[in-house]
């Protein structure tokens, strides 16, 4: 399996690991059980990520696609996050090998996962088209 | 650039040695004759072939007329099964007992013939990855064609009881066939004191090239042609002969076989030092039994971290080796032997194989035990598996 120069490059220099411990927003995606877990922390003023951290158990793609989706939403407005897709984290990563597609996947919902999470604790209604799909470990998408 | 390279896959393959890549050499350029041929040069290479099965035969304690030449284990592998049950399943015996540690070469077969409607039983595996030859004995039915048991496991390194499994089998008056991929060349192994009635083997294993594997098939024991062809290898496995390939594969044998204790030795040394010096490392444990083990496997799974990542951020640093992760299985489940050995999936996913020989030195032990520990460390430290698991803890 053949990982991009950028691919590499984010999973060998990781930008912005680690936890923030007063955050406004925090998600988890993913399970032990299939090898992947994604855990995102936006602190957020005035409708703007102005801090990323996250953590990330899983394989080069799942840490670099983290990496990637941090760098990616860092400094955005909380509508320009929203609209991150994972196809945009694959191209901006120079692309993924099919079998880690999921991994980007992921990425986009722990984004999203902590941007529902910010909303629900401000006690604002989230978009209504604002969903996290959560990973049970049972489903056949992914074999398991 | 790392400071220094390390490969610890011997498990996966080795390289050539120059002992062998000298024998082979003639075979790739001037001996280029067809072994089949009447000329000179032909029976040239009919002769290197007849010697080299001799090689290899000896260091099995098998006769040559009982070696068969193939393209690699895994073709030794299915011809050995597919083999056996097309020629027996004619007299009504369909059913095919193996265990669910095989390498794939055996599983895979196993259930392409169960597709074809074989009857298959696979035995488990203690938390060692011991098969017990009780369990063997048990699924034994009337109609039962062939046992297959793996001589030692390719992942965690167990070695079967091998000459137990093989004497039921005798008494039960059933095929036993063994790959031994993993061990021919590593441990003695004598076909005959084994009792088995076939024996699979590969050449990349043991310093011969990639693409030359062989079947040792007793004397007696008939099994259905799985190449058709020419009548190459006494007819029962046709093809033009690989005569590089099979002087390298005797070359490899012999001295395999005349070196085995001095290697031995040192590889084991090598291991221990290895295991204590990892086995330190909070959270980890080692995969299989230490006893029944293959001299240079060691296999460790770590916590709250993913193999993949292991094996990217070990090859950073120069370290080749290998893990039983989904991500590194090329589809998207953990090790079956890992998760036969009882093993969660979560903890699975965060094991590494070192597979060291003759090949490694002290040095490499040394280098791989200053690289491992800070690699495990810096990813559990970005792992929100590990946070959990030290919340727990507390």
């Amino acid at each position: 399996m053949l990982y991009s120069e950028k691919v590499m490059d984010h999973f060998a220099n990781p930008r912005n690991v680690g936890e923030i411990a007063d955050a406004d927003g925090v998600g988890e995606v993913g399970n032990a059980k299939c090898g992947d877990i994604m855990k995102i922390y936006l602190k957020i003023e005035d409708n703007i990520i102005t801090d990323v951290k996250f953590k990330t158990f899983g394989c080069g793609a799942a840490i670099a696609t983290s990496s990637m989706a941090t760098e990616m939403i860092m400094g955005k407005s909380i509508d320009e996050a929203l609209t991150i897709t994972n196809k945009a984290v694959v191209e901006a990563l120079d692309g993924l090998p099919p079998v880690k597609i999921h991994c980007s996947v992921l990425a986009e919902q722990a984004v999203k996962a902590a941007l529902l999470d910010y909303y629900q604790k401000q006690g604002i209604e989230p978009p209504v088209d604002l969903e996290v799909s959560v990973c049970s470990g049972e489903c056949e998408s992914c074999g398991h | 650039m790392p400071e220094r390279f390390v490969y610890a896959d011997n498990a996966a393959t080795t390289q050539i040695s120059d002992r062998v890549l000298e024998a082979m050499m003639p075979w790739l350029k001037e001996g280029y004759g067809n072994p089949s041929s009447i000329y000179a040069l032909g029976r040239k290479s009919k002769i290197a072939i007849e010697t080299a099965r001799e090689k290899v035969a000896a260091a099995i304690g098998a006769d040559p007329s009982e070696i068969y030449f193939t393209g690699c284990g895994s073709e030794a592998d299915n011809w050995a099964i597919k083999g056996a049950l097309s020629r027996l399943a004619k007299k009504g015996k369909n059913h095919f007992i193996t265990s669910e540690i095989e390498h794939h070469a055996v599983l895979h077969t196993a259930n392409a013939l169960k597709k074809n409607g074989a009857e298959i039983t696979l035995v488990g595996v203690d938390e060692g990855g011991r098969v017990s030859p009780a369990d063997v004995e048990a699924a034994i039915r009337p109609e039962t064609a062939l046992v297959s048991i793996m001589f030692a496991n390719n992942e965690i390194g167990t070695i079967q009881p091998i000459a137990e499994i093989a004497k039921i089998c005798k008494e039960k008056k059933v095929l036993f066939h063994t790959d031994a991929v993993q061990a021919v060349g590593t441990v003695p192994i004598n076909v005959k004191e084994l009792g088995v009635d076939m024996l699979s083997l590969s050449g990349h294993k043991l310093h011969a090239p990639k693409g030359i594997g062989a079947l040792y098939i007793r004397k007696g024991v008939f099994i259905d042609v799985f190449m058709d062809g020419g009548g190459q290898e006494r007819s029962k496995r046709a093809g033009t002969e690989n005569v590089a390939g099979i002087v390298g594969l005797g070359e490899a044998m012999e001295y395999a076989a005349a070196t085995m204790e001095e290697r031995t030795a040192k590889v084991l040394a090598m291991r221990e030092r290895l295991i204590d010096g990892i086995i330190g490392i909070k959270r980890c444990r080692l995969n299989g039994c230490r006893d029944h083990r293959l001299p240079g496997n060691v296999n460790i799974s770590f916590e709250g971290i993913e193999g993949e990542s292991l094996l990217l951020m070990l090859d950073m640093n120069g370290i080749a080796a290998s893990s039983g992760s989904a991500c590194t299985s090329g589809s998207l489940d953990p090790s079956h032997v890992l998760l036969a050995i009882g093993l969660p999936a979560e903890i699975a996913h965060g094991s590494l194989r070192l597979s060291l020989n003759d090949y490694n030195t002290e040095e490499d032990v040394d280098y791989i035990l200053e690289k491992l520990p800070p690699i495990i460390e810096r990813l559990r430290m970005m792992s929100p598996l590990w946070e959990k698991i030290i919340k727990e803890e507390q």
